[in-house]
């Protein structure tokens, strides 16, 4: 008889995030700690790139501290943000090429916005009114935007993954040079649509990204609790995918780790599972706190790999920092983001039809009834019509 | 006696049932350290360890397969759906398995277990946060599906559930978790599945509801008791099976039939409820049964008060079937 010994014990806790992780020698990794790049991996992004990068991780985080305050104050319902992930987000959106597409999570406007998403439609989405791409049917954060190749953002978990595998499928058998980019979370590996993803795309070698945002958390739930392996990028070896980790608070090492992975899906050698190492440095979402689980100093401890103050270290060492600099461009997104949410903040709710429209192509009589019905009904408290 | 609201009540149930019988594991997403994303099972976990309050992997197909696997072993798992709305994924294991374990095995393999999960709108939680989906359970047979309106009910329903041999689906209308509250009985009590309660009595209209529209019905029934209209109504408490004979009977008495529910209105419970009185009590009729519910779309996020079925909906169905 033989016996499957697991030599670290039934209680080890490889996956559990630490900062040094990282620091692995399997881990892509490309900006050093003083800010140079080593130039064995550099992905050679021109001056101009570095800053525009720069100036979307830096408008990602300014939008986001704006939307935390507008729930705070009541003005919109709920955000579910980015903070310390701006270069997972921003980079993997990057290095898409113009014909690719993008399967959001929950949390990647940034990318959403770096790929063309006007900053007040995304504004329209947190307030939900009449101007929302969504038409205010979802939760802020749940957008959508077709002619930016955006997909439409769902909550339940995982459910993009094999979505965007049948995406990429569907380009490689209509043979065009397509490929799909897909995001998800630690705490979505779990979720039986990663697996089939996995498989499926492996089986039939579509041209798909699977970028795992490993930031250590699936709300209160610790990576450690979502996987006995030694992270996720290792799962893709039993799946036939390739698999490869970086470090997710480099920017430079997840634009090469994201081109590598859409060379080779473009050439017709098959998906790439990337786990950028990032970390959620705010709680959830607005509804969470994450005082209640999350250990002592452990913010502190990865706030030292803040990927905008990393690349900004970078940038200063590249002479392409200086302070006026810095203020201006913070001066500049105070007031796109004060120009944009004002216009959406005046804009009226959905209209009370538009309810009935989009469930079928065309109402069917009993929606039409319905929609009858509700118009010539008394309105709800708070509700014009 | 003490205050309480249903969070603290449902809290008070599992803490209670989890001492008395060493065999109840509470298993999900944030359950453990954190108590819960609404804090049902608050210091559970200090309380009974890691062993007894699981946090699980994100799967919702996983948490209620191993529980089936726990429940066939001997253990009685009181799983948590962190939302009715991600409830799908498992809806395999639930409808395939769960609720034919029993009957497929010749009775050899009863498998139960008390599925907790929070429903229901009006939180601003757009689609995937507010949906109502008892009927896609109530339509399996083998499931018995329940929804307390009030922190008493709550907790005496939870340990009723718990203690019953089949499956239950308990449904938590998470618009008043913390709304709803009231003097709860302390200690070990139930109260029964299967038994609606009259929660106003009334000589016009009969109105049938549960959760979370309980209060929107007693709303609208104080306005049209202005307009000398008298409501009773029928907090049904046990979806499925339902107590036929206090919806009958209340309907025998006052001849008219008000069904208020959240969730979308074709091939809801409404739509059972009303033929059941029309198969039972036709000729007690003085007015065609009326459904206000939610609408057949998707639940929307900016218009959720103008999608939801509140008082403002229930009083004019409720004032013209009374004059009927
Ligand atoms: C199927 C499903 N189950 C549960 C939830 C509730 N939920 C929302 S986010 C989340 C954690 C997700 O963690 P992870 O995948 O790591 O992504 P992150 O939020 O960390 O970016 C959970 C449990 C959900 N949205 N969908
Ligand atoms: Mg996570």
């Amino acid at each position: 008889m033989t016996t499957v010994s697991n030599d670290r014990g039934p209680h080890h806790r490889s996956a559990e995030r630490r900062p040094e992780d990282a620091l692995a020698a399997d881990v892509l990794r490309v900006m050093r700690p003083d800010g140079s790049l080593d130039p064995a991996a550099d992905p050679h992004l021109s001056d101009a790139e570095v800053l525009e990068l720069y100036r979307a991780m830096v408008r990602t985080r300014v939008v986001d501290e704006r939307a935390v305050a507008l729930q705070r104050q009541g003005r919109i319902g709920f955000h579910i943000g980015s903070l310390g992930e701006e270069a997972t987000i921003v980079g993997s959106a990057f290095a898409l090429r113009p014909q690719d597409w993008l399967f959001p999570c929950y949390r990647e406007f940034g990318a959403a916005l770096l790929r063309g998403l006007p900053l007040e439609r995304y504004f329209d989405n947190l307030f939900g009114n009449a101007g929302d791409l969504a038409k205010g049917r979802q939760m802020p954060d749940h957008w959508c935007d077709r002619a930016h190749r955006l997909g439409s953002v769902s909550s339940p978990i995982g459910t993009q993954i094999t979505q965007a595998v049948g995406f990429a499928w569907a380009a490689r058998l209509r043979r065009e040079d397509v490929v799909a980019l897909v995001y998800f979370g630690d705490g979505a590996t779990s979720s039986s649509d990663f697996h089939n993803g996995l498989n499926f795309a492996g089986v039939y070698r579509t041209p798909t990204v699977l970028l795992c945002r490993n930031n250590g958390w699936a709300i209160s739930v610790p990576t450690a609790r979502q996987t006995a392996s030694e992270g996720f990028a290792s799962k893709g070896a039993a799946y036939g995918v390739h698999g490869v980790r970086c470090d997710g608070n480099d920017l430079f090492a997840v634009v090469r780790a994201c081109r590598e992975a859409i060379a080779r899906a473009s050439r017709g050698d098959g998906p790439t599972l990337v786990e950028a190492l990032t970390y959620r440095m705010s709680g959830h979402s607005t509804s969470d706190d994450p005082k209640a689980y999350r250990p002592e100093g452990e913010v502190a401890r990865f706030g030292e790999l803040d990927p905008i103050e990393r690349l900004r270290a970078h940038l200063v060492l590249r002479g392409q920092w200086s302070a006026p600099a810095e203020a201006a461009l913070h001066a500049e997104l105070a007031e796109q983001v004060r120009a944009c949410l004002a216009a959406a903040e005046q804009k009226p709710a959905p209209a009370l039809a538009s309810m009935f429209e989009d469930v079928y192509a065309e109402p069917p009589w009993h929606l039409c009834e319905q929609r009858e019905a509700l118009l010539a009904g008394p309105r709800a408290k708070g509700h014009g019509g | 006696m003490a205050q309480m609201n249903m969070v603290q009540a449902i809290n008070d149930a599992l803490r209670l049932e989890m001492k008395r019988d060493d065999r109840v594991v509470v298993l999900g997403e944030d359950v453990g350290k954190v108590g819960g994303v609404f804090r049902v099972t608050a210091g559970l976990y200090d309380e009974f360890g890691e062993e007894r309050v699981i946090d699980t992997p994100l799967s919702e197909g996983g948490i209620i397969g191993t529980a089936i696997g726990m429940a066939l072993y001997g253990l009685v798992p009181v799983p948590e759906i962190q939302f009715a709305d991600f409830i799908f994924p498992a809806y395999d294991q639930i409808v395939s398995e769960l609720a034919k374990y029993r009957y497929r095995s010749g009775g050899e393999y009863p498998c139960k277990m008390v599925i907790r999960t929070p429903v229901g709108g009006g939180i601003r939680g757009g689609h995937y946060h507010s949906q109502s989906p008892e009927a896609q359970f109530i339509h399996v047979a083998g499931l018995k599906v329940v929804c307390p309106s009030n922190a008493a009910d709550a907790k005496g329903l939870l340990l009723a559930a718990i203690r019953d041999p089949d499956p239950v689906l308990f449904f938590e209308p998470k618009r008043v978790y913390r709304a709803a509250k009231g003097e709860v009985p302390e200690g070990d009590y139930t109260v029964p599945l299967g038994q609606a309660k009259v929660v106003r009595p009334g000589k016009d209209v009969t109105i049938v509801t549960w959760g979370a529209m309980v209060y929107e019905a007693l709303d609208a029934a104080n306005k049209a008791s202005v307009e000398g209209v008298e409501c009773e109504i029928v907090d049904l408490r046990t979806l499925w099976p339902l107590d036929i004979d206090s919806v009958v009977g209340s309907v025998k008495k006052t001849g008219r039939l008000v069904v208020v529910h959240e969730a979308p209105r074709s091939c809801g419970l409404g739509g059972e409820i009303v033929a059941l009185v029309n198969e039972k009590a036709f000729l007690h009729l003085e007015a065609p049964p009326v459904r206000v519910t939610g609408f057949d779309t998707p639940f929307p996020y900016t218009l959720e008060m103008e999608y939801l079925p509140l008082a403002h909906r229930i009083l004019p169905a409720v004032l013209a079937t009374a004059k009927y």
